[in-house]
């Protein structure tokens, strides 16, 4: 394997996912990801020199719309779902230090 | 004291404006302030599975319009990009930003101080969504979450490092806000967070690279960014004299302790893997409609100031106060243009109106009166219907409740006289004495009645309600 | 003919005519359903007796004379990661389990508004990522020609209902191939439109830039009434087109005569089957014999696709995936332990492990330092295969090539090795990356009885030739449509 992922960087990318992997889950993650980057890798076999990325496919541009009130409450419905509501609001572990 | 002389601040600042928009940036929810919690919301701006975001045409016609008025070139292929990071306040755990092609760079605004004109330069503008709001509920010792602000359309315009004090800070910022005042983009509000500014401070012995910087956030007003700059400094030297270093840190202004402190971050890796928004495609801007917003941009100061100079009577000292708050200067043109006397109007608001700004510790972009009741109270103190107290009494309701100034003068009983006859019978010879004007008035120049109300009032001698007499003439002139 | 035999054009048909209600032909839907459901688990949510009470609806409208199209009283399945209005879109990941959301997705809204009548949702690899249906978190979907097989994924579950008689026609989505690759295994017509077709608006994304909304059917012309049907320019949006040449029923013609298609040689490769690449060939002599003039040529950049694939689709989903997060709506852990405490919780328990397998390569690929390596990489490689569709376009009018290199893989086969699971989509992403059509057409049997499909792949906006190429083999009686499996024919 080419591409050997550190405690570490399993570690950080865990921060960034919001993820949190048991020893056995780690030690699973680091070969996993080492060989998809093996495999992804194989881009570098071609030669992208002076290549503009392309992120969509082809050419749609200008999408706008008017600056008009479109929406009304719909505060119940979007609440429905909420694991946990209180007075109209979503409910979170404390925020504040 | 001696060493402190030593070291030079070097500021930059990251000023978030949010904009005047009906709707937000990328969905037709309201953007009025103060609805009950989350009544302004949709699934767009609640990170709802399967929503999609679309662009206001008003965020970017407003960033467009901030970007021209600063000097700055107009990036004509631009994107949103994504910014990852996990807050509630935040509800698709992205905020969708600019980062890689912001929609104005390279701009730059001038500030007058003691010892010139001094240029401070503009990084980048970028549009992007404002986060929710988070309130702690002490009762149940959690937080809970509005997102009635999520999707707000802001700006945040970056200026370069080229501030070295808290007076240039100052004068910049009162710039940038007059400017995006005049366009209309923003009331630009510090109390109220609509316009927001962090700052960016290291300090350096003079010629030397620049030190660690840290960022202040929590400032609310120009007072607080003053003290901030200070505390920061003064934070920033003692660490250098002393042998440790500075850290590069976000910290939170308390405004009442006089004193700041790092917000901490232990579950923050900064690292916000910003990619473009697949979901919004790219802005082409075109010559054409880039011509066609410049076209649009409102009269700006300088050109005001040149066009008062021209039109009205009034000294220079007038026209720099009057057009340093956009309210003011509409509210000066409009009047008088209902009353025809520029002097009267400007010596108005001038004395009895900054007076009582300064009292009540109000800004100039608040001002209540509306052109019509100034305009009235003018002309019924011409007429001689109240006298010179009786007018300033009525002025200072005005002030706090546009009250209709008759009204008002016939409610405290202050009229001295009301005589209003034979308004018919001048407006009739005012109208057969002025072909031309009528002419033009019927021929859709709106200036010939004010030219015709002007000549009413003078035959009136000042007794009559303008308001009155414009609404006359136009009945009579169909 | 038994009406679970009828294709959905046929049904619309004896609905309009009066000869049947809705009623009976979503009585012929479970019917099937009582015997198959319980070991093929082609649904997450079986909504009967909405079902019903919906098609008792539609056909109060058909009466009134209010409903007069086509697809009005046809049973549909609707693949689980498409919103549906006050019914359950799990996406078959367990940190949706029971989100029910207030609105529908605009595909879905535009089928209903046709009086199609939904039957349920339909199982799917967890958050569309996979390719068997067997990472979904409420168990697999069999394969009904043989049940120790996968369905093929991520849309595994509506092609099997399709194939099984368990619906009508279905929608789903397509990533890299999930909408071809399960309707090839399954044996039904299945096609993915150029991007920006169908509105994405309520498709719970997985990769944005990929993902677009098609149809499986069980033949040709249904395929190209029911993409007729979901295809819009919808405000709602921004990657969303506007088309004139949407009328694709108008393209179902007999005619292929002076076609110029192309065979990509570097598809027939190793690890292509050599049942799967001679029924391509023999599909291809039909389409010869029927007038088509058919090459082979070289496409090139073949085995950059999957990387490039791999690297953007992970990227956007780590991305769109981050709103799942135990605050908004569905499935939350930990919220005890603090805030990020709840997220890591809430996100470690509620997402399986391909997804979250998906979700660190995402993360990594578009981290500080990484970026311009992987991400831009991919984008830069993503550009070169555009160019090199282009070019083929250039010369030819459509491109025929397997749609999966072998048939359905067995139940369990796939999970052990993600990557080997990856390249069965070797012929499908590469569509997805260019932003173009693809359309999957039965064309034969393995040794084994089990379904091959042949892929047609159009220029953008070209889907009126595939219809066209794909309708023609039809007719020219090809393979033909394998009909409902298990019912006879």
């Amino acid at each position: 394997m080419e591409n050997r992922i550190s405690d570490e960087t399993i570690e950080y990318v865990g921060v960034l996912a919001k993820l949190e992997l048991s020893d056995e889950e780690r030690e699973q993650a680091k070969r996993d990801m080492g060989r998809m980057l093996d495999y992804i890798d194989q881009m570098n076999a071609l030669d992208t020199e002076g290549i503009e990325p392309m992120s969509h496919a082809f050419p749609v541009e200008n999408v706008l719309r008017e600056d008009m009130v479109t929406n009304g409450d719909m505060r119940d419905a979007l609440l429905a779902n909420a694991p946990e509501e209180k007075d109209g609001m979503f409910v979170v572990p404390r925020t504040f230090e | 004291m001696g060493k402190e002389k030593q070291y030079e601040s070097v500021i930059g600042l990251e000023v978030h404006v949010e904009l005047a928009t009906k709707t937000k940036i990328f969905c037709g929810c309201s953007t009025a302030f103060g609805g009950v919690p989350n009544t302004h919301t949709c699934p767009v701006c609640t990170g709802m599975p399967g929503s999609l975001p679309v662009l206001n045409r008003k965020v970017l016609e407003y960033a467009v319009s901030v970007g021209l008025a600063t000097n700055c070139e107009i990036t004509r292929y631009c994107k949103f990009d994504r910014k990852n990071y996990f807050y509630p306040d935040n509800p698709q755990n992205y905020q969708i930003s600019q980062l890689y092609l912001p929609i104005c760079r390279n701009g730059w605004v001038e500030i007058e101080m003691p010892e010139g004109t001094k240029r401070i330069g503009i990084h980048e503008i970028h549009m992007e969504e404002d986060a929710g709001k988070l309130i702690h509920d002490e009762w149940e010792d959690c937080t809970l979450v509005d997102y009635n602000r999520s999707g707000v359309p802001l700006i945040e315009i970056v200026s370069e490092p080229d501030m070295r004090s808290a007076e240039e800070v100052i004068a910049y910022l009162e710039k940038l806000r007059l400017m995006i005042r005049y366009l209309g983009a923003s009331d630009c509000k510090l109390q109220e967070g609509s316009m927001r500014v962090d700052v960016n401070l290291s300090v350096r012995e003079p010629g030397a690279e620049p030190g660690v910087r840290t960022e202040m956030k929590n400032l609310n007003s120009f007072k607080a960014i003053t003290r901030a700059i200070a505390g920061e400094r003064d934070r920033q030297i003692d660490l250098l004299t002393s042998g440790a270093v500075v850290v590069q840190e976000t910290r939170r202004w308390d405004d009442a302790k006089g004193c700041s402190y790092a917000m901490r971050s232990k579950e923050d890796a900064r690292d916000y893997r910003y990619f473009p928004d697949p979901d919004l495609v790219p802005i082409r801007i075109s010559e054409a409609w880039l011509e066609e917003r410049k076209a649009a941009l409102p009269e700006m100061r300088t050109e005001k100031i040149q066009r008062y100079r021209e039109e009205y009577q009034i000294p220079d000292y007038d026209i720099e106060i009057l057009t340093d708050s956009r309210q003011m200067a509409m509210l000066f043109e409009e009047t008088t243009a209902l009353c025809n006397q520029p002097k009267k109007v400007s010596n108005w608001l001038m004395g009895e109106g900054m007076r009582l700004l300064k009292e009540r510790g109000r800004d100039p972009e608040d001002m209540l009166i509306s052109p019509a009741h100034l305009a009235k109270l003018i002309v019924m103190r011409e007429a001689g219907e109240i006298n010179g107290s009786s007018a300033k009494e009525i002025f200072e309701v005005m002030f706090d409740t546009d009250t209709d100034p008759a009204d008002c003068a016939r409610e405290r009983g202050l009229l001295i006289v009301n005589d209003t006859g034979g308004l018919t019978e001048v407006l009739r010879k005012v109208i057969a004495e002025n072909p031309k004007s009528v002419e033009d008035y019927l021929g859709g120049k709106e200036k010939a009645l004010g030219f015709l109300v002007g000549q009413t009032m003078k035959a009136m001698k000042g007794k009559a309600d303008p308001a009155q007499v414009n609404q006359m003439l136009r009945e009579m002139l169909v | 003919m038994k009406p679970v035999e009828m294709t959905a054009m046929e049904l619309g048909r004896e609905i309009r005519e009066k000869r049947m209600t809705a009623m009976d032909a979503m009585q012929a839907v479970f019917d099937v359903m009582d015997r198959r459901e319980e070991s093929l688990n082609c649904y997450i949510t079986v909504d009967r007796e909405g079902a019903f009470q919906r098609a008792e609806e539609v056909q109060r409208k058909i009466d009134a004379g209010i409903l007069t199209g086509p697809l009005a009283g046809v049973p549909v399945a609707v693949k689980d990661n498409l919103c549906t209005e006050g019914m359950l879109t799990t996406c078959a990941s367990k940190i949706l389990q029971q989100f029910v959301p207030h609105y529908s997705a605009q595909a879905v809204h535009r089928l209903t508004q046709a009086g199609a009548v939904i039957i349920g949702k339909t199982n799917m690899d967890e958050f569309a990522m996979g390719s068997t249906t067997e990472t979904s978190a409420f168990g697999p979907t069999k394969n009904p020609w043989n049940e120790r097989h996968v369905p093929g994924g991520s849309s595994g579950g509506s092609a099997a209902a399709v194939a099984a008689g368990e619906c009508f026609m279905a929608l789903g989505s397509d990533t890299g191939g999930s909408i071809r690759q399960p309707a090839s295994y399954c044996g039904v017509v299945g096609m993915k439109p150029t991007y920006g077709t169908v509105s994405r608006y309520g498709l719970i994304a997985y990769g944005s830039s990929l993902d677009q909304i098609g149809p499986l059917c069980r033949d040709v012309t249904d395929c190209a009434a029911l993409l007729e049907c979901i295809a819009s320019h919808d405000k709602q949006d921004s990657t969303s087109i506007a088309r004139m040449d949407m009328d694709f029923t108008k393209a179902l013609q007999k005619d292929v005569k002076g076609m110029r298609i192309g065979i990509p040689r570097d598809y027939f490769t190793e690890g292509l089957s050599a049942d799967v690449g001679n029924s391509v060939l023999k599909a291809a002599d039909v389409l010869k014999s029927q007038g088509a003039v058919v090459e082979e040529f070289d496409l090139s950049l073949v085995e950059y696709a999957i990387p490039a694939y791999y690297t953007i689709a992970a990227a956007e989903a780590s991305s769109n995936l981050e709103r799942f997060d135990g605050i908004k709506y569905g499935f939350r852990a930990g919220e005890r332990e603090g805030l990020h405490k709840m997220y890591k919780k809430t996100r470690s328990e509620g997402f399986g492990e391909e997804v979250k397998r998906r979700i660190m390569l995402g993360c990594f690929v578009l981290s500080s330092g990484y970026y311009d390596a992987y991400y831009l990489k991919a984008l830069r490689v993503k550009a070169l295969i555009k160019q090199a569709f282009d070019r083929a376009f250039e010369t030819y009018d459509i491109i025929l090539s397997p749609a999966a290199p072998t048939t359905a893989p067995r139940l369990g086969e796939s999970l052990a090795d993600p990557i080997s699971m990856y390249l069965s989509d070797i012929y499908t992403v590469s569509v997805n990356l260019a932003g173009l059509p693809g359309i999957t057409v039965p064309c034969g049997m393995d040794a084994e009885g089990l379904p091959i499909g042949m892929q047609l792949i159009g220029n953008c906006f070209a889907e009126k030739k595939l219809f066209r190429a794909a309708f023609a083999y039809e007719q020219a009686g090809g393979q033909g449509p394998f009909g409902v499996c298990g019912e006879g024919k």
